[in-house]
This record gives structure tokens, sequence and C-alpha cells, in this order.
């Protein structure tokens, strides 16, 4: 009885996960996988299959513009957080001495994320609009005499929103790779003749990388199925893969969303298979 | 800044790697202070070119500082430290001619062992087909030539810290400096590396200064040994006189197995060499001993080695001059010595006494048995401090 008690012990452990998983994970993703072959009339979807849903996504230019403007998106906030992200990581782990004043500026770190996310995004309507601060503070110093109109409701201020909010997804991997830098490598190299931009390429870089490569995972995911964002901050003008479903979502259009889906979380793993392909980051997990 | 006196002869033949040119090290009046915590305090120290330096002391005596504050990764509060004839205060790590082995040996992680003996040559901008040669020899010299291509992690802990003396040693730096490099091996491999290391040093040649807290390295390994505590020295002297005189109460104590009693000076008599001096321990009577900077009243203390002491059964007549009853505790054999504890009958205090295994098997004398431990006068050295 006992015995038998202890082989089933583990198993019954690990259930509650399983089904949870099981549950909100394997199964949305199959019942979207199986949708996105069901035909659409128009009016109504019917189970069966048919590729029409991918055939229709792949020869349509309205879409790939789409897949193409995602990707840019994608690309500019990835680069933005990076080279935001990397300084302030840096100086969180070797300029600031005290673990006291390291969580402090952690938290100012955080401060994007204490209202929600609708409130930050309409903040910044007042800030950057044809009567905005930016705009009256740029004519008020003489830069430029006409209101400039792309800070708001535009591709700047989709990427400028989607960095101010997801930098930190890129801060706290690197910084976490960074503080396990054993402080004495840094002494080695410069024992051993490194100068401070030496230091940086042969040792800090390259033992932060699982750390960059973690913060572009997180940065990359959400970036890719954003829409709240990219339809706020573009007024509607701008087109991304996630505000494209929601729309086909909106319109009833059941299989051609899973269809997008699919290719969306298909394209989204590729990149991150490509990112973990090239770097290692076992050892920081 | 004088030129032509630091000029670097090196080594025109190149097979036997060896190079000999070293500068010795002096630190004058050199202070560390973390806000209010003095680290070193005023050390003077000088280290002759082309020797065997260890640094010996418990962990926060200063040592590692002031191992660091000589390779330029620690700034001194004030005071000098001088390479050769520079002073080399204000000068970094890499322009100082001295490289050093960390504790841990701080080895790059992503790059092979060939990548980081080859690291110091690369950043100094030496060109790719000398850095290939010279890296080849350093490898050899330290047995690790098929091992090049290997992660570090992936070779043991010997081995990395041949890794390690290979990459400080590679770029020909006149003094090396070496950090607990023998800490983190077990007890065998230590004892074979402590041979390589010396071996290496007569070798090149240079100056090696290392940080230690194990008293055998020390004896074993150096020219010249400073025993440190609380960020001051405590003692400088060659391996036998620090074990033989040492030259304080904490000395003493830390280079292990010497029996310290505590008391004040009663009579001085000067003598040539070193005074007589009548020391009263208490409930104990009084000893005599031999030593310096003795005066009467003072409180002072004399140590005796363990193994310069005789036991002898009670009814013996002819005593030493210092002699105490005591009962035999616990016989341990450790093997070539044996190591007996004694409890001082009139205090309950423990002492020690060492004694050839042979010697000790050639008398009756048991565990619980009383005796009488005896010294002599020249073997009990009296400590001021």
């Amino acid at each position: 009885m006992l015995k038998s008690w202890k082989s089933v012990e583990p198993y019954l452990l690990v259930t509650p996960q399983t089904l949870v998983f099981l549950l909100f994970l394997v199964f949305p993703i199959a019942t979207i996988f199986i949708v996105s072959f069901w035909e659409f009339t128009g009016y109504s979807m019917t189970p069966g299959f048919t590729l029409e849903n991918y055939r229709n996504i792949f020869t349509s230019q309205v879409s790939l513009a789409t897949y193409l403007n995602t990707f840019k998106f994608v690309g500019l906030v990835w680069f933005f957080t990076l080279i935001i992200g990397f300084p302030v990581a840096y100086f969180l782990a070797f300029y600031i001495d005290s673990l006291r004043w390291q969580i402090i500026l952690f938290l100012v770190c955080t401060i994007p994320f204490w209202t929600s996310n609708i409130i930050r995004m309409i903040s910044w309507i007042p800030f950057l609009g044809r009567e905005g601060l930016l705009n009256k503070l740029l004519m008020g110093i003489g830069l430029t005499s006409q209101p400039i109109d792309i800070f708001l409701f535009s591709d700047f201020a989709v990427v400028l929103a989607m960095v101010h909010l997801y930098t930190l997804f890129m801060i706290v991997p690197i910084f976490n790779s960074l503080m396990r830098i054993d402080r004495n490598l840094i002494a080695a190299a410069e024992d051993t003749g490194a100068s401070g931009f030496q230091v940086f390429k042969e040792v800090i870089l390259p033992l932060s990388q699982p750390g960059i490569a973690i913060g572009s995972i997180f940065v990359v995911t959400l970036t890719m199925g954003e829409f709240v964002t990219v339809r706020l901050m573009s007024g509607g003008q701008a087109a991304s893969v996630g505000y494209l479903i929601r729309n086909q979502i909106g319109s009833l259009q059941y299989p051609l969303a899973a269809a997008n889906a699919i290719i969306l979380l298909i394209v989204t793993l590729a990149i991150i298979f490509g990112i973990l392909r090239t770097i290692d980051i076992r050892k920081e997990l | 800044m004088i030129t032509g006196t630091t000029q670097q002869t090196q080594a025109v033949s190149r097979p036997d790697v060896a190079f000999v040119h070293a500068e010795g090290v002096m630190l004058r009046s050199l202070t560390k202070k973390y806000g209010s915590f003095v680290a070193v305090e005023n050390i003077n120290l000088d280290i002759p070119a082309g020797s065997y330096c260890c640094l010996l002391g418990p962990s926060g005596c200063g040592k590692t500082t002031t191992l660091r504050m000589i390779a330029g990764h620690e700034e001194a509060t004030s005071g000098d430290v001088i390479i050769g004839d520079r002073r080399v205060n204000d000068l970094p790590p890499a322009k100082r001619n001295t490289a050093m082995v960390f504790q841990n040996y701080a080895l790059f992680p992503h790059k092979t062992v060939r990548q980081n003996v080859e690291f110091g040559l690369k950043m100094r901008g030496v060109k790719m087909s000398d850095r290939a040669q010279r890296v080849n020899e350093m490898l050899e010299v330290v047995g690790l030539s098929q091992f090049g291509d290997r992660k570090p992690t992936l070779l043991s802990g010997g081995q990395q810290q041949r890794v390690a003396l290979a990459r400080a040693l590679v770029t020909r730096p006149q003094v090396l400096l070496l950090d607990e490099p023998l800490s983190a091996l077990d007890e065998s491999l230590r004892v074979k590396t402590r041979g390589e290391l010396r071996k290496l040093q007569r070798q090149f040649g240079m100056t090696f200064i290392q940080v230690t807290h194990a008293q055998d390295e020390a004896f074993s390994l150096a020219d010249q040994i400073v025993v440190m505590d609380h960020g001051h020295i405590d003692q400088i002297g060659i391996p036998t006189e620090i074990f033989s005189a040492p030259a304080s109460r904490f000395v003493a104590r830390f280079v292990g197995d010497n029996n310290i009693f505590m008391g004040k000076v009663t009579h001085v008599t000067p003598d040539t060499h070193a005074a007589l001096i009548q020391l009263q321990v208490d409930r104990l009577g009084t000893f005599l001993c031999r030593g310096q900077a003795a005066d009467v009243g003072m409180t002072a203390a004399c140590s005796v080695r363990a193994d310069r002491m005789v036991l002898k059964p009670h009814t013996t007549d002819s005593h030493t001059p210092n002699h105490l009853s005591v009962r035999i505790a616990t016989v341990e054999f450790t093997g070539y010595v044996t190591r007996v504890s004694l409890v001082l009958e009139a205090t309950g205090e423990e002492a020690l006494y060492k004694v050839r295994t042979e010697d000790w098997m050639a008398q009756p004398l048991q565990e619980g048995q009383s005796v009488v431990l005896g010294w002599s006068t020249e073997d009990c050295i009296f400590l001021s401090h």
C-alpha cells in the first residue's frame, strides 16, 4: 500500500500543473490550429479542412504588408530597448554599489507600470500632439516654426510607447547577467592590459549575451502580438498582425484570424529558436 | 621618467622560455582605509628582485589588500608602491610590469584555454604569429599543450590553476602576484603544485609575491615570509626564523605548535646576545627565557615549541630550568610525529608536546599519567608583545 503510494506520488504532484498546462495552453492552441482550417462563408464558419485561409494570407498584399510592418515595429522596438536598456543595466550593475540604491533605482524603472497601459498611452497625447508640450517647447526655443505632426498618431508614436513600456523587460535580464560576472574577471582583463573598451568587448559583452537573449525574447514576443498600443498610438493608421487578428475577430472571421494566429506563433517561435541557437542561455536559468 | 634602466632584456633563447629579469618591490608607509576601517596600516616592506615572498596571515589581516595595491587593483589611501625604481601608485595594473594570478583563477569562461593565455598579448597588440608562438611555448611550460582548444570549465582545478599561471606569465611580467593560488586545490595536488610554483619561479627568475593563510605553504615556498595581522606586519624573516624565533605572540600562535605562557617580567640579566629574562607566570611559577626589549614589571609572554620540550616521570632528579607538572590527556599518532595533549595540573590549561613516534614508543608513558614537562632557557623565547 505504502509502496504503491510512493510510486504514484510524483504523478499526483505534477497533475495540477499538467492540467493547467493542457487546459489553458495546449487545448486553446490546438483549437485555434483546427479552426484555422475551417471554412468561412462570410456569414458563418463550418468545420472542414481547407487551406483557403492560409492561401488568403500569403497572397494578399495587405496581410504581407501588415507582417512587414509588424517586423519593422519589432526590429525598431528591439533595437531601442536594447540600446537604452543595456546602459541602464550596466549603470545599475557596475556604478551603483549599494543594494539599497539598486533597489530604489529599479523601482524608478518600473514607474511606467504604475498606471494602466491605456491611461499611460492617453497621457502621451497632451505631450506629443499638435498643440502638445513637445511642439510648444520646440517652437518656443525656435527649432521649428510649424507644429510637427509626426509625434502623435504615427509609427514614431507607436515605437515610442512600446519602447517606454518594454525597456524594463530588457533591463532586468541584462542586469541579472551583468551582476553574475565575477568582478575578478574584469580585474584580470585589466591586469593583462585591456583598455576599458576592450574589457567591455572581450569580457562584459560576451558574458552578458544570455541576458540580452532573454530580454530580446521578452521584447520580441510582446511586440509581435501587440495591438492596443498600435491601435491607440497610431490613431488606427498603422497595422500590425495582432491588430489585424483583432479586426478579423471583430468581423467574426474566426478561421482567418486563427490562421493568422498560427502563422504569428510560428514566426515568433522561429525568431526565439534563432536567438537560442545563437546564444546559449542555459547558464542563466 | 627614468629611461634605459628599465629596458627589458628579453629572452633571446626561444626554446627554453626562461628570461631573467626581475624587479624588486618596495612598500613605503602603505595604508588602505575603507571609510573608518583600516585594512592596511602603514606598511613598510622591501622585497628583493627575484625572490619568493609570502604574505602570511589569517583572513582579514590585509594581505590580499596589500597584494591588490601592488597589482594596482586597489588604490592606496596613502603611501607608495615602488617597483624597480618607479613609483607606480598612479599607473594602471598593466603598466606596472606585474601580473596577477587571481584566487579561483578568474579565467574567462567564454574563451578557450588558448584564448585565455593569449588574452594579454592580444590586448597589447602583439602580432598574431608571435602570439601563437608564445602561447604555444607557455602552454608547453605548464604542460597543457593538448588542452588549448578546451573551455576552462572543462578542466580540473589543477589544470585551471596552470592556465591562470600561463595567462599571467605570457606577458613576461617582472613581478608575479599570486592570491591564494593553491587554496582551491586538494591536499595532494597542493603539495605537487607547490613544487611546480617554486620550479617556475627558479626558471623564470622573476619576483613572486604570494598571499597565503597556510604556514606550510609559506615555509616550503618562500625566501622571505611576511606575517601579517590586523593590517600590520608582525614579523619579516626567512622561514626558519619565523618557525624557531617568532617575534610576537600572534606569530607564535599562528605558525602553530608553540606553547605560550603569559606572565610578568621579574628580572632581566643583560647578556651579549639576548638577555636572560625571568618571567613569573600566575600559578605556574617562574620561567627563564631569552629575548630582547624586556623591562622589569612589564606584562609579556614566552613561547616554546612543542617539539623542543621533554617529558619525564616525576621520579627523575635532573630537571630542566623550566618545568611543570602535567597530565597526559590524549596521544595522537600522526605518522612520523606523535602529538601529545597535556593538561597543566596547576591551572587545567592545555599544552602540546610533539615527539618523534619512535622516541615516544621507546618511553613507558601512557595517557592519564602525571609527568613533568620541561624545557631549556635557550628554547624559551621571550615575546614582549
